[in-house]
């Protein structure tokens, strides 16, 4: 089978690019290292729909920033992906970074931000309570939001495959060879034949750009550490409460997210090892130390968990996006680092609109640009509850406590188009696990689930794929 | 023979106890306990310890994988690991009843395995 | 809308009891809620021995306690439905639930008794750094898998925390023939009884390293390695102390948190030390007819005691149902000096009985007293050998002592070392 387009790697922004290019009447295979989507840095950052004040004008950043996040309300809407539109403060410390507000300020005008001001000292208590004494104004982003990454990612790519995009997972690219047709992708799930590539391949775009030859992809791994608070702190922040920002990134921001945590970090920290996602004693204290400086009344107290994320910055600080010089049909779409989540949206289409320049792109028939809801029974009713049990008895066994996730909605996440084949997969799916008992009961529940529905045996289910084995042989 | 020293288990104090023996091996003096539970503990621990085992076994024919057991009365200290091995090759078949004996006398100790719950 | 005088929320231990006792004080129309497939709670997956020397006097393994209370229940007409997850306790003591088999059930009660047990603290509590691999498990969940389930979770463990469930998990691994290397105590002392200590880690070789703890994890996929290091007074890991111990499997058995989502939903206020609501001698909550006991109430060292205190609420419900429980001003408790919190909070001043006051310690004292007090003057005083943090303690108050106190008065429990 010889795919028209091959997309390699599935985070928020290979998925968009699939959904989008799902609408046309093409072949297209969407190829994923992991055993699910969303595994890189999609489902370790701070999950933020950024302003777009940012990036220096005329970047590609500043353009793709401001048109995702004018595109993001709709595109979560379509795809039943929680977002807000909760905003974002930049908050001065003293004078001195008041002048650095104002020029953010400035620059946001200039790239096109909308709903931008800059606030006092009481306007930013009055909008945000918890807010340190030592804070002497901001700039308020009405525009910005929160959306989880991957959320958006899962149902971007469940839309795709609906569409008949087909997601291979376990499928990491080794080799890739060009002969008169196109393109052979030598992968650990075989060959694949493809006639144009799109390297979404995130922290690892350098490496597959230079199986056809290009070493123009400079990549610095720099690693962000993260806090996820209990819910039941969630309302210390109102807003996305960012520091000044400096040469490192947007420093440590306070912000509560979609599901109702609050999330602190990240540090940011140039590593080698562009797969070390572990978090580390002084990453943990750091963070503490600097959220404190925006809402000193936050604790570790209430962390249900830490996690840490790889973000590819790219050394010439802007995303790389357009055809390969060294291979003809070949399109980078790499070093997208923050802010990539809120511009994947508008990645997407330019992506397209580039691909579009060799490939004739004509729509398809029955296309549709929705994902079905998913149930989600913590959201219901009483008497929305009872009519689901009464359909589908599974919706009336609850199996993670915490969080109220039904078995019904854990069958769902497997048996969705590209679901879950694993334990954290149905966790970023349906939350179970994601609570304060961080999957303590549900944990071995899920595995029992998975394993039924997959028709497997349970020592055969993994936490997320390769060797994250949960459980080994029986006892007896 | 050398002395034994022991923490003693009858009791949340936990009384560190010496024992010492003659030249026969016999128990000569028990020191440091503070009850006479104490003293029989410290006895029978040096001369011929036992324990309770627990564990379970598999069923056969029956929904749950495993029953758990326990042995009627303790046994030799020493024979755990053994009794084990045979506990593992053993099988029950379902349905089981709290108090079923899945293994009579194991290895000749004179106890019995028994079931501790049900499984059907 | 279906209607109950008494609806049980849990049919752990502690529901079982509080059911049968309120079966026994006249009242007819219970129900128990189980959310697991049968009752019994997390007894079902503690196959070792050790519970019911206090109220059987006999020594039985968890299936077995809990058996011959299922027996018990079977016995009597209290309707028991399992698999069954209440999602909410309305003001007006309105249970709501669902199943697969009636669905969303909604129960009118006249009492409710809370008793949902506890979970185990997770590792994101602890903030131990490193990788989000896989490998790494509170115990409890490793005993299902094995007791359970019949799979092993690992061959290469190292258990972190030494409280009862660590040490039993030590000995059932390494019976299964896993290499348990070691477990690591962060105080120093041990949470877990003497005797799961000679029996579980020095019958094995099982080296327990106090004053210990994980710094952080090691691993990609699955865990391979923890790196453990000593801690100072304060608890701080002493840089240069650290040291690299290969393991699969790391287990944490780091505290158990009373399971009170539902409480706080109903608007109840936890006790900020036991994390449990805050209850009057009967065990009845602040919200009139909603009791609470077991380990939803204040963890336990022994089930026996979970029993007790259970029949006490179980008592105090068929008395509220029946109107003829004593609601009104109270003598409140509070532990002072070394005395963590007691049970009850608030003591009814016209109790129609003796009152126990259980607490826990928060260290080791030898040859120590317990002294009682109100207003400054002592009014009962208890010598003990020894008081560990892991066991619970109790005094217990004469209700003519209760009688002759000022309305309002605040008792307090200290230790004397």
């Amino acid at each position: 089978m010889t795919y028209d387009v091959a997309i390699v790697g599935a985070g928020v922004v290979g998925g968009l690019i699939a959904r989008e290019l799902s609408r046309f009447d093409i072949k297209v295979a969407l190829l994923e290292k992991c055993n699910d989507v969303a595994m890189g840095t999609t489902k370790a950052n701070s999950a933020i729909v950024h302003g777009g004040f940012d990036a220096q004008n005329g970047t590609l950043k500043a353009k793709l920033n401001v048109q995702g996040t004018l595109m993001m309300p709709e595109v979560c809407e379509k795809l039943h992906v929680p977002f807000k539109k909760n905003g974002s403060v930049v908050v001065a410390f003293s004078e001195k970074e008041m002048e650095h507000v104002n020029e953010l300020y400035e620059r946001g005008i200039k790239n096109g931000v909308p709903e931008l001001s800059v606030i006092d000292r009481d306007e930013l208590r009055r909008i945000e309570p918890n807010i340190s004494d030592e804070a002497v104004g901001a700039l308020l982003s009405e525009s910005a939001g929160i959306v989880c990454p991957y959320e958006l990612t899962i149902a971007a790519v469940e839309n795709a495959v609906t569409n008949g995009v087909e997601f291979i997972r376990n499928c990491k690219v080794n080799a890739i060879t060009e002969n008169a047709d196109g393109y052979v992708l030598d992968t650990t799930a075989g060959d694949i034949m493809a006639k144009y590539i799109i390297n979404a391949a995130g922290n690892f775009s350098d490496e597959l750009a230079k199986m056809v030859g290009d070493d123009s992809i400079e990549l610095i791994p720099r690693k962000g550490e993260y806090y996820v608070l209990d819910k039941s702190v969630g309302n210390l922040a109102v807003h996305t409460i960012f520091q000044c920002p400096n040469e490192m990134g947007k420093g440590i921001l306070v912000t509560p997210t979609v599901d109702g945590n609050l999330l602190i970090g990240p540090t940011a920290l140039n590593i080698e090892d562009k797969e070390d996602i572990t978090t580390t004693p002084e990453g943990l204290r750091d963070i503490v130390e600097k959220a404190l400086k925006s809402v000193p009344i936050v604790s570790t107290r209430n962390a249900i968990t830490s996690f840490a994320g790889v973000r590819a910055h790219p050394v010439n600080d802007d995303f790389i996006i357009g055809w390969c010089d060294k291979s003809a049909n070949f399109l980078n779409v790499a070093g997208v680092e923050s802010p990539g989540l809120s511009s994947a949206p508008a990645i997407a289409l330019f992506v397209r609109e580039i691909l579009n320049e060799k490939l004739e792109l004509n729509e398809k028939e029955n296309y549709t640009d929705t994902r079905e809801e998913p149930v989600r029974f913590r959201h219901m009713n009483d008497e929305e509850r009872a009519e689901l049990i009464k359909k589908n008895p599974a919706y009336g066994r609850i199996v993670c406590r915490c969080e109220t996730i039904t078995e019904g909605e854990i069958i769902d996440a497997i048996k969705a188009p590209a679901g879950a084949r694993d334990v954290d997969g149905v966790k970023r799916r349906t939350r179970a696990g994601m609570g304060r008992c961080q999957g303590g009961f549900c944990g071995s529940k899920v595995v029992e689930i998975l394993a039924r529905e997959l028709g497997v045996p349970m020592s055969d289910i993994t936490k997320f794929g390769g060797d994250s084995k949960i459980i080994y042989e029986r006892t007896k | 023979m050398e002395n034994r020293e022991l923490v003693c288990v009858a009791c949340p104090l936990g009384c560190p106890i010496t024992v010492t023996f003659d030249a026969d091996g016999n128990v000569a003096t028990i020191t440091g306990n503070t009850c006479k539970r104490g003293d029989a503990y410290a006895r029978t621990e040096v001369t011929n310890p036992t324990r309770m085992l627990t564990t379970t076994v598999k069923v056969e024919g029956g929904k749950s994988y495993v029953v758990p057991v326990k042995s009627a009365n303790p046994i030799p200290k020493g024979m755990m690991m053994e009794c084990m091995k045979v506990i593992n090759e053993a099988s029950v078949k379902a349905p089981v009843n709290i108090g079923d004996v899945v293994i009579e006398n194991i290895l000749g100790t004179g106890v019995d395995i028994i079931a501790t719950n049900y499984a059907d | 809308m279906l209607n109950y005088d008494l609806v049980v929320v849990g049919g752990g231990p502690a529901g079982m009891a509080a059911a049968l006792k309120a079966k026994e004080n006249g009242i007819d129309s219970i129900i128990v809620l189980e959310r697991a497939e049968t009752l019994g709670g997390i007894l079902e997956q503690c196959i070792h021995t050790g519970f019911g020397l206090h109220y059987f006097g006999e020594e039985l393994s968890g299936p077995e306690y809990a058996g011959r209370f299922m027996k018990m229940l079977e016995g009597t007409d209290i309707d028991v439905k399992v698999d069954t997850m209440v999602l909410d306790v309305a003001d007006d003591n309105v249970v709501t639930a669902v199943n697969k088999k009636d669905g969303l059930l909604k129960i009118q009660a006249k009492a409710v008794v809370l008793a949902m047990g506890c979970r185990e603290r997770p590792r994101g509590a602890l903030s131990i750094a490193g990788s989000r691999c896989s490998g790494i498990m509170t115990a409890g969940t490793a005993q299902k898998y094995v007791n359970i389930d019949g799979y092993m979770p690992g061959h290469e463990v190292v258990i972190l925390g030494s409280g009862d469930i660590g040490l039993i998990m030590a000995r059932r691994m390494t019976l299964e023939g896993a290499k348990v290397k070691m477990v690591c105590e962060l105080m120093p002392y041990s949470g877990g009884l003497t005797r799961n200590i000679v029996q579980c880690l020095d019958d094995f070789g099982i080296p327990l390293k106090l004053s210990c703890t994980v710094v952080a994890t090691h691993g990609k996929d699955r865990l391979e390695g923890v790196t453990i290091a000593k801690v100072d007074e304060r608890l701080q890991p002493i840089p240069g102390t650290e040291e690299y111990v290969s393991c699969d499997t790391l287990m944490l058995s780091v505290g158990l948190i009373p399971e009170n989502e539902l409480s706080k939903n109903s608007g109840l206020q936890l006790d900020n030390i036991t994390n449990g609501p805050r209850v009057d001698e009967y065990r009845e909550t602040e919200h009139a007819g909603v009791f609470a006991c077991g380990n939803v109430l204040q963890v336990h060292d022994l089930v026996d005691y979970v029993t007790e205190e259970s029949q006490i609420a179980g008592l105090g419900a068929a008395k509220f149902i029946k109107g003829e429980k004593v609601t009104g001003e109270c003598v409140y408790t509070k532990g002072i000096n070394g005395v963590r919190y007691i049970v009850p909070q608030r003591i009814n001043h016209d109790t129609d009985a003796d009152v126990k006051l259980y607490f826990r310690v928060g260290a080791v004292f030898n040859n120590a007293k317990i002294i009682v007090e109100c207003d400054g003057k002592e009014i009962l005083s208890k010598k003990k050998v020894k008081l560990c943090p892991g066991e619970m303690e109790y005094v217990t108050l004469k209700q003519s002592v209760i009688k002759e106190l000022p309305v309002n008065a605040e008792i307090t429990v200290r230790v004397e070392a």
